[in-house]
C-alpha cells in the first residue's frame, strides 16, 4: 500500500513537474508563442499511448501463445490505459489546432490513423464486454488486439510518409528536424512523467482484472456448493 | 502571452481525464473487496455446512 501511494506521489508530482517546466523553464516557440507549451503535453501523452498499446500487443501475443489469464489482464489493462492517453491527445490535439491552424478537425493522414486507432481500441474493450465464455473472450480479444496494433506504426509513420496538416516530427525526423536543447530536456522530463503515470495506471488496473478473475473463481465455487 | 486560455485548458481537461480514470478503477476496486468478501463469506458458510 505504501509502495503504491508513493509511486502515484511520484508520478503525480513529475508531470506537475513536467507542466512547471513546459510552462516556465522551455523558451517561448518563435511562430506559435506560448500555444506551442500543449506540445510537451500532447505529444508525451501520444509516446506513452504507444508504448501502452506495445505492451497490449505484446500482452496478447503472449497470451495466444501461453494461454494465461495474467497475460489477458495485461492486455486489457494496458489497452485502457493507452485508450486514455489517446482520448487525452484526441483533445489536445484539436484544442491547440484551433487558434494555430484555425480548424479544430481535418482528415489528415496523422489525425485520420489516430482516430481509428481509438476506435480499434474501443472495440476491443466492447468485444470483451460482448462475449460471455470466459477462455473465448479471451482469446478472440487477443487476436483482435493483435489486429489493432497492426495501426500503431501507421499513426507513427503517417507523418513521414504522407504531406499532412500535422506537423512534420520534430523528434526522429530526419535532418533538419530537432528541438532547442532545454525544449528538448523539458519534452523528455515530460515523457518520463506521462509514462511512470501510464505505468502506475496500468499496474492499478491490472490489479483490478485480477480482482475480477478472484471474483469469477469464487462465484463458481459458491455455485458449486 | 497570447492563447494562455487554450494551453491551460489543454492541461486542465487532459489531467481531468486522467482523474477521472483513476477515480473509476478506485471505485471499481473497492465494490470487487467487497464482492470478494461477500463471496468469501458464503463459500466459507458453504464449507462449514458440509461439515
Amino acid at each position: 500500500m505504501l509502495k503504491r501511494t508513493l509511486f502515484a506521489a511520484v508520478s503525480v508530482a513529475l508531470v506537475v513537474g513536467g507542466a512547471y517546466a513546459a510552462f516556465f523553464i522551455a523558451p517561448t516557440e518563435r511562430t506559435m508563442g506560448d500555444l506551442q507549451r500543449i506540445f510537451y503535453f500532447h505529444a508525451s501523452t501520444a509516446w506513452a499511448a504507444m508504448d501502452a498499446f506495445f505492451v497490449c500487443f505484446v500482452a496478447n501475443l503472449l497470451y495466444v501463445w501461453k494461454r494465461r489469464q495474467a497475460y489477458e489482464a495485461l492486455g486489457v489493462a494496458s489497452a485502457e490505459v493507452g485508450l486514455v492517453c489517446t482520448t487525452v491527445v484526441l483533445i489536445t490535439g484539436p484544442i491547440w489546432a484551433k487558434p494555430a491552424w484555425g480548424i479544430w478537425w481535418t482528415w489528415d493522414a496523422r489525425l485520420t490513423s489516430t482516430f481509428v486507432l481509438w476506435l480499434l481500441y474501443i472495440s476491443y474493450l466492447l468485444l470483451r464486454s460482448l462475449i460471455e465464455e470466459p477462455d473465448r473472450r479471451a482469446l478472440l480479444s487477443a487476436l483482435f488486439g493483435i489486429f489493432a496494433y497492426l495501426d500503431v506504426p501507421l499513426v507513427f509513420f503517417s507523418i513521414r510518409w504522407w504531406r499532412t496538416q500535422h506537423p512534420a516530427p520534430v523528434i526522429m525526423g530526419g535532418p533538419g528536424s530537432g528541438l532547442d536543447p532545454t525544449m528538448n530536456k523539458v519534452f523528455f522530463f515530460n515523457v518520463l512523467a506521462m509514462h511512470l503515470l501510464a505505468l502506475f495506471l496500468i499496474i492499478e488496473r491490472y490489479g483490478l482484472e485480477r480482482m475480477k478473475n478472484d471474483v469469477d473463481v469464487l462465484q463458481r465455487e459458491a455455485e458449486a456448493q | 502571452m497570447k492563447n494562455l486560455n487554450s494551453v491551460f485548458a489543454a492541461y486542465v481537461i487532459g489531467w481531468g481525464v486522467f482523474f477521472l480514470f483513476y477515480l473509476t478503477i478506485a471505485k471499481r476496486t473497492s465494490e470487487l473487496k467487497e464482492e470478494i468478501e461477500r463471496l468469501k463469506n458464503v463459500v466459507g458458510r458453504g464449507r462449514r455446512s458440509d461439515v
